[in-house]
Formats: C-alpha cells, structure tokens, sequence
C-alpha cells in the first residue's frame, strides 16, 4: 500500500499496465523523456522504453489517428492528449472513427483505446487548458467518459478504461493532480465504468457532482448548519452514468442539486435534471438546481474563479433548494 | 558558403505499357507474367459489369448513393496484386473495390453496404482490411497506426497500403499521416489515386503543385508518378514499395494518374462542370482497353475469349446483386447492438421498447403493460 497522488496513482497504473500486457503503448507529445507536461508518465521511458511510451510529433490529429490504427490492429494504444483544449484537432478521428467503428462494423473492427486528458480549470493555466467538454463526448455515441478525483478512483477507472474493448476517455481533474495523497493498493484492481460513489450520506438534499468540483462540494458541505445533512454523489463516470445511485437517493432527499464546471445550457446537469424529473417526479420538493460554469467563455485565470462553481456557490445553491 | 542549396528534388514518372497496348520489355522485366495479367483484366472486367450493375440500381430505385470505381480500376487490381493477400492490411476509401475483391472481401457485401446495410462492413475474421471510408482523408492516419503495431510486434514480412484520391492531399489529416509515417519509418504505402478531379473541382484548383507525388518530399519518402491505367507501373511501383517497406525502408508514396470516367458519384452529373472533349481523350486511355490490346498483341487474348469473360462477369455481377439483395433484411435492434461491446442499461432500455420517453419505458407508471416492440 503506497500513499499516493491522482498523478502518482495514475503513473503507477500506467507502469503496471505496460509491465502486465506487451501490447500497451503509450504515445503524446512530451510524454517519452520529459515524462510528460504534468509528469503523468514520470520514468516510464526510463523503464520501459522509447518504442513504448513514446513522444510523439505535435499533433493531436496524428496521435489519435494513428492510435486507432494501433487499436485496431490489437494493441492497446493510450494516448496522451496534453490538455482538453486542445481535443479539437482529434476530435474528428475520435468521434468520426473511434466512437464509430464498432458499430459500422457491426463488430468486426473495434478500437480498444484509452484516451487521457487533463482536464477543467482553477490551475491558472493559459488559455484553452482549463476547459470542460466532457458533455461533448457524451453526447457523442461509441465513447464512454470518466473522471475520477481520488488517487484510489483513478487507479480502477484508469485498470477498467485500458481492459475496456471500446474507445474510453479518461479525464484527469487536473486541480487535484497534486492536493492530496490516500492510500492505494499496490496490487492491480477496477472500479467498474458506470459505478458512481456516494461519497456521504445523507437525508435533506442530493448533490451530484464530479471531477474537481467534489471537493468543491465538500467545503460548501462543511459551511452548512450541522442540521442539514446533505448525500454527496460523486459521479466518476460521465457516460455511461449511474442514474440508479442518483435516483435512489433523491427518491430519499426530495431535493437535488447538480453542480459541474461545465456551461450550464446542455452540460451533463441537464441531462441528470431531465433523468431525475423522469425518475423522481413524484418525490421531488424542489426544481432541480444547477450550479454550473456559465455559458461563456472559459474566462483567463483573473476571473477563472468567479467562473467555476465554487464552494460558495454550491453552498448558495443548496440553500436555495432546501428553501423552497 | 553563405547561399547555397541544401536540397533538391526531382519526380519521375513510370509507365510500362502506354496507351496503345505497347509494351516497353526492359521495363517489364520482372512484373507481371501472362497469367497475372489475364487475371488482373478478368478482375478489372467484373469491377466493371459491377459499377454498371450497381449504377442501374441506383437509376431504378434500388441502390442509394454509388461511388463508381469506371476508369480507375488498373490503380487497384495492380496495387493489390503487389500486396500478400491474408498478410498485410488494406486501409481504403471507396473507389477500390476491386482491390478488396482481391484480397477476399465478398463482392455482395459492398454492395449490401451501399444499399443502406452496416452489415456489408461486418468482414469475415482475417480479411486484414478496414471499411470503406466516407470522410475523406482521415483514414490514412488508421493506416499509419496498423503498419506502427507491424513495427511494434517486429512483423517482418507484413506492410500496409491505404488508398485515397488527389482530394484527400488538401485534408490536413493526409499530411499528419504522411509525417507521422515518416517520422516512425513504418511500413505504410501511400497510393493516390489521382483522377484529376475532387468532385467538381478540377486538380489545377486543388493545389498549386505540379504532381501530387512532390508532397512527399517534404516527409522524406520515396516517391513516384506512374501511369495510373498501366497495370505493370501501378504493379512495379507498389512491389518496390512494398519491398523497401518490408526491408525497413519506411513508408513510400506512389501517385496513380488515372481518371474518373463516370461522375463523382450517382448524385452527381458531371457535365456540368467537366468538358466532354476531356472525358472522350480519356476514354480512349481506358485501362481495359489497352491490357486488352496487350493481350492480343501477345496471343493470349480473341473476341471469342472477351465474349467468354463478358458473358462470365454478368452472371458473376448477376449473382453478386441477387446475394445482397437476398440478404435478410437486419433487426430493428441491429443499430443498438455494435454501440458497445456490452451494452450499457439506458440503451438497453431504448433499444428493448425502441422508445425514448421515461413512461414509453416504463408504461407501468400509467397503469399500461409493456410491449416489446423490438423484432
């Protein structure tokens, strides 16, 4: 048992990965000697070689390309995408291809690829690295989407994304790469794709919420009178999601708040909000909430905070829900 | 030496039998025997009986949108021929069907595919190819990727061909292949088929270079121009290209000067934007016409044995139409099934009651009993 970062766990997993099954391979800009912009692949060329975690030219199209052609020839390609910004140039051969070939195929050709992306703001980066676009790929059939925000998550998720045999885009919060450090196990194990985790219970309200903003959401928790006791869902994977989790506890609840950095207008909330109305009609006390990214340009990091969704926003939010 | 030049280049162009079914020999050497070459024109013959088919389908109703491969077919049976067919990969787009024939895609399934069925891409286990690709240029990156595992795996022996048409060279994504493939040194062959028009817009309008083959300087690679309708250039360029792959030499480039005799596709007319004086000067570099001539020149070819392969190819197009056409027609549920190696529950859910609304899933919430409507 190591005590680890999410960007630790995640090299550890990738080096167990390469060390398990010949048929990974690695590739992104930076990613061979560098070790990677965040350090995600930290010694792993060291280890395991430059014709496997390899650096490639700078072009996302040409990394997600040739990454499905690796994949459909058997081998398990995970490439690095540096930041979520810059998915445009791939998003073509991603969503096009990957997501596509299964079913056009009607299974004779399939791309096994685990896609990783830094991903969401609060870093201070420059512009276009502090995006969210995970509701995009969502809505994007053929991709599955997750994102987990503990090291002990990202471990799993990252084991099930590569044992997976369709094309999974793992997003890394990228503002709890390095916060804290847990426990995780030295030996291999999964969470499976589409588990959410209640990470409290709790019987007033229901917030769901993922990436970063769980910690986001954990010190408007902290902020609230000790009578109100709110069930925290921690989503973890975008699609497919874990309506059953959701529905359970706002059946409970009565109330729920959603909170994502995302825009507001068709990010992953509406989605939820339209599943619970579908589901919890007749037990909800409240509208649904949103507390989300506004449905503007990501701001440059003077005003990035004002933009996201921060504690006390949610915690505004909550209040106002339990009002009502 | 404060100016002087650090590179030149140079383009050459290859053609072994010209127009009028002359043979240069010395050139020949080491191509195509007799046999390969009855077979490659038998092959080109039935490509052809099929995109007459197919265009009489569309014309009736039968068939959606074809792509017709008229005119272009020396570029792929000669291609093909040059590649180990169960060995290496094909990565195509849409105007080769012949060269997918050869390498063991049954002739139905293209046409099933073409007539709205996802299932005519379903390949049999081993056919070492991907579908036909419709966005175009996108997928030689696919290319790039299966000849990079080849490397890889140290696969000797094995290489990749992907096609594509002079278009596809303006894509963005031709040229993140093209350096991708040299920058990895993987075994990937690049053969365009240049047929002087990307849709309507004619090649001097799609770039200002003076061949296509020149775009491969600039990644390092061999690179030729060969006469697209000459079945021993096409084969000659593609079997050394294929030899330097094999041995480690990277990937080659080979652009095939051909020509689109029909229109783009069936949705298309091309008198509309392609002078007829063009098109008749074409005609007459048919590929066919001249392997016929050839072949007559030689004495392995008569009338009698053109009747013999007209009269075989219809009733292999006639029997190629009628299995598509007898193919069951798929489940409603065929569209869900292939989203996922497993599906998840939300689709599960559409897909069991093709419904999208939460009590069209679930009528017990209105009192009514669910029916399963997928059959």
């Amino acid at each position: 048992m190591a005590v680890q970062t999410l960007v630790g766990a995640i090299t550890s997993t990738l080096d167990q990965a390469l060390a398990a099954d010949k048929d990974i391979i690695l590739l992104g800009e930076d990613i061979g000697v560098n070790g990677g912009v965040f350090r995600a692949t930290d010694g792993l060329y060291a280890k395991h070689g430059e014709d496997r975690v390899v650096s490639t030219p700078l072009d996302e199209t040409g990394i997600m390309g040739t990454a499905i052609g690796l994949a459909i020839a058997g081998m398990k390609s995970i490439p690095e995408i540096q930041f979520e910004g810059f998915l445009g140039p791939a998003y073509d051969q991603l969503v096009n291809h990957a997501a596509r070939m299964r079913t056009r195929t009607r299974g004779a050709v399939t791309v096994p690829m685990t896609v990783r992306v830094p991903v969401g703001g609060g870093i201070h980066a420059p512009e276009l690295h502090s995006d969210s676009p995970e509701s995009i790929y969502v809505h994007s059939p053929g991709v599955k989407v997750v994102m987990p925000c503990t090291p002990y998550d990202a471990k799993g998720l990252l084991n099930s994304a590569i044992a997976d045999p369709d094309p999974v885009i793992f997003f890394e919060p990228k503002r709890v790469y390095r916060t804290f450090k847990e426990e995780v196990p030295d030996e291999h194990y999964t969470i499976p794709i589409g588990e959410a985790k209640v990470v409290s219970e709790g019987e007033d309200l229901t917030l769901v919420t993922w990436g970063a903003t769980v910690f986001q959401a954990l010190e408007a928790i902290d902020n609230l009178p000790e009578d109100v006791s709110v069930e925290l869902i921690d989503l973890r994977s975008i699609y497919p999601f874990d309506m059953d989790t959701i529905a359970e506890s706002v059946r409970k609840t009565g109330r729920c708040v959603i909170a994502h950095e995302a825009p507001l207008t068709c990010g992953m909330g509406a989605e939820i909000s339209a599943r619970v109305m579908e589901e919890c009609f007749l037990h909800l006390e409240a509208p649904v909430q949103r507390v989300a990214g506004f449905d503007t340009i990501m701001p440059y990091y003077k005003l990035e905070n004002d933009y996201l969704p921060e504690a006390p926003r949610i915690l505004q939010g909550i209040k106002e829900c339990l009002a009502y | 030496m404060p100016h002087h030049t650090v590179f030149e280049a140079k383009i050459e162009h290859l053609q072994i039998l010209d127009e009028n079914g002359n043979l240069d020999k010395k050139l020949a050497k080491d191509t195509l025997n007799n046999d390969q070459v009855l077979y490659l024109y038998e092959q080109m013959r039935v490509c052809r009986a099929l995109d007459d088919i197919a265009f009489k389908l569309q014309r009736s109703g039968r068939m959606g949108t074809y792509p017709q491969n008229k005119g272009q077919e020396a570029n792929a049976v000669g291609s093909a021929l040059a590649m180990t067919k169960g060995n290496d990969w094909i990565v195509p787009s849409y105007r080769e069907n012949a060269a997918l024939f050869m390498h063991g895609m049954p002739m139905h399934m293209v046409i099933q595919y073409w007539m709205g069925d996802e299932r005519g891409s379903q390949f049999p286990a081993d056919l070492n190819m991907t579908p036909l690709s419709v966005p175009i240029g996108t997928h030689m990156l696919h290319a790039v990727g299966i000849a990079w595992s080849m490397k890889q795996r140290k696969e000797a022996d094995r290489a990749v061909i992907t096609y594509f048409g002079d278009g596809a060279t303006s894509e963005g994504d031709f040229h993140n292949a093209m350096n991708f493939a040299s920058v990895m040194q993987v075994p990937t062959i690049f053969y365009c088929q240049n047929n002087s028009w990307a849709i309507s817009l004619p090649f001097e309008k799609q770039m200002n270079s003076a061949t296509v083959a020149q775009k491969a300087i600039a990644y390092d690679m061999p690179t030729i121009r060969v006469d697209g309708n000459d079945i021993f250039a096409v084969y000659k360029a593609t079997q050394d290209a294929r030899k330097r792959a094999i041995e480690g030499g990277g990937p080659s480039f080979i652009e095939g000067v051909t020509y689109r005799l029909a229109d783009h596709t069936t949705a298309d007319d091309a008198s509309r934007y392609r002078d007829p004086k063009e098109l008749d000067e074409w005609i007459e570099r048919d590929p066919l016409i001249r392997t016929r001539k050839y072949m007559e020149s030689v004495g392995i070819w008569d009338d009698k044995k053109q009747e013999e392969l007209d009269t075989r190819a219809e009733k292999i197009v006639k029997e190629v139409i009628e299995a598509a056409i007898s193919v069951p027609a798929p489940n409603k549920s065929d569209f869900f099934d292939y989203m996922y190696a497993e599906l998840p529950e939300d689709l599960r859910k559409q897909r069991d009651t093709m419904r999208t609304t939460s009590i069209g899933q679930n009528p017990s919430q209105i009192g009514l009993k669910a029916q399963p409507q997928n059959a």
